[in-house]
């Protein structure tokens, strides 16, 4: 059966797919940096003293994190519009497109598992440390930004970035909104052209070295970031 | 002129009474010693001196502003009370240098010139100068010691607090960190101090408060405590700690 295989599909296409790379990578990044800032304040929020700040957040990431991630897509492209449309008063009212939508809903799906992440992390630096900084006469704020989410970053640095990876093969899921990933890209032309062999089998490839060799890293920067104490 | 005051302070973990109508007073320029067994209340009662700790009942008032006032910034009253804790807690990600200006910039908003000239004095004072640039992971337990307490002294604390600065040292450190406190204390500075070192206290403290199961059991003057322990507690620990 492989005989008939015609890889030069694959060499045709190259740049239509590069796009497409492009596009996951951006949108990976994208969500990751989003995610990353908003779960940091959803893990100081669960970490507070004050229940009004500690329910939404665990509300927040409870709920998101029980939510398959192809339903958040398509609230945010399907249902935005229709509340938004509701709300306004205003039925021309447009959607946000489907990249803002899926990134929207990326970074917010994302968010809640960053939080988590972060919130282990921070637990993990001793309390002596926010203790310390308090006693110096630093604020809240400054305590954290100068003295406990340093330390807690550098911990996390690898399960952060591992978490990265897990996103970035989960960006595939945009083609339910018609986005062109490079998972998109791939299946298209392997429709366009009948080469689904070729094109679902270099697809892996690629998603293996890539997501395998940035784990293979992880794990050597994990081995070189020494405890700090 | 009263540095520190205590009127009838109780806390409670839950259920649980930690603290019970403690009451003290520390004058400036004086030196106390807080000892008791473990498990009494003292590193908690000196936590809440500088509201690391809260309080439940009671009032404290340092430099005349109440602790547990919410009118007063806690912030600006910890600036100008050094703390050294029982395992230092420098922070690691950060150069020695960096450690002592970090509070000197953002807190007291001096310049970066003006830190590094006061944390380089200070450095020099506990001896630690030739290690400025080090970080807290390459020094010995007693080194990074010495340079927790210049960070607290970089502030121009009007007074220090030692929870038990030398509980989490090797036995050969305890004394170069002793050291530096007893050379503190003889140059005026108001202290208060949880420890066991007996011969620090007899050395430097004025006075001596010995607690147990939260209660401050004895507040004595040095000779009245080394000399004759009113109560039978107080008593039966210094005879304890005493042999050894």
């Amino acid at each position: 059966m492989f005989s008939d295989l015609d890889y030069d599909v694959i060499q045709r296409s190259l740049p239509y797919l590069g796009k497409g790379m492009l596009f996951s990578l951006g949108l990976t990044l994208l969500a990751m940096l989003g995610g990353i800032v908003l779960g940091t304040l959803l893990a100081l929020m669960r970490l507070s003293s004050f229940r009004i700040l500690r329910l939404p957040a665990s509300g927040y990431v409870n709920l998101l994190r029980s939510t398959p991630l192809i339903l958040v897509i398509f609230w945010f492209y399907f249902l935005v519009p229709i509340a938004v449309k509701y709300f306004s008063g205003n039925s021309y009212a447009q959607g946000i497109g489907p990249f803002h939508s899926a990134l929207i809903a990326f970074t917010l799906f994302e968010a809640a598992y960053y939080c988590e992440i972060i919130r282990a992390g921070i637990q993990s630096v001793p309390a002596g440390q926010s203790q310390a900084a308090f006693a110096l006469g630093l604020t809240y704020p400054q305590a954290m930004i100068k003295v406990v989410l340093p330390q807690a970053f550098r911990n996390m640095i690898p399960i952060l970035l591992t978490q990265g990876i897990i996103l970035f093969q989960d960006t595939s899921l945009v083609y339910v909104v018609g986005l062109t990933d490079f998972m998109g890209a791939a299946s298209k032309i392997a429709q366009r052209d009948g080469r689904l062999v070729e094109m679902y089998l270099f697809a892996a490839l690629i998603y293996f070295i890539l997501c395998f060799s940035t784990s293979y890293c992880v794990k050597r920067l994990q081995s070189r970031i020494s405890p700090p104490r | 002129m009263t540095m520190i005051e205590l009127q009838n302070i109780s806390k409670w973990y839950g259920k649980f009474q930690v603290l019970k109508n403690c009451s003290t007073q520390i004058a400036k320029g004086e030196v106390v010693v807080v000892c008791g067994p473990s498990g009494s209340g003292k590193s908690t009662l000196i936590k809440c001196v500088n509201g690391l700790e809260p309080i439940q009942k009671g009032t404290l008032i340092v430099n005349g502003q109440s602790v547990s006032d919410p009118q007063t910034s806690l912030p600006q009253l910890r600036a100008k009370i050094g703390m050294v804790f029982q395992n230092f807690e420098l922070f690691p990600h950060m150069s020695v240098t960096t450690n002592l200006n970090l509070a000197q910039i953002y807190v007291l908003g001096r310049s970066q010139d003006e830190a590094t000239e006061k944390s380089r004095s200070l450095l020099q004072r506990v001896g630690m100068i030739d290690h400025a640039e080090k970080f807290p992971g390459q020094l010995s337990g007693g080194q990074q010691q010495r340079v927790a307490i210049a960070r607290g002294l970089a502030m121009d604390p009007i007074a220090m607090l030692f929870d038990e600065p030398t509980s989490a040292l090797d036995p050969e450190m305890i004394n170069e960190v002793l050291d530096v406190m007893v050379e503190l204390a003889q140059e005026g500075m108001t202290m208060m101090c949880v420890t066991h070192e007996m011969e620090f206290a007899r050395k430097v403290a004025h006075r001596v408060i010995f607690m147990d199961q939260g209660e401050i059991v004895e507040d004595a003057t040095k000779d009245d405590f080394f000399g004759t322990p009113r109560s039978e507690r107080a008593q039966h620990f210094l005879s304890k700690i005493l042999h050894h």
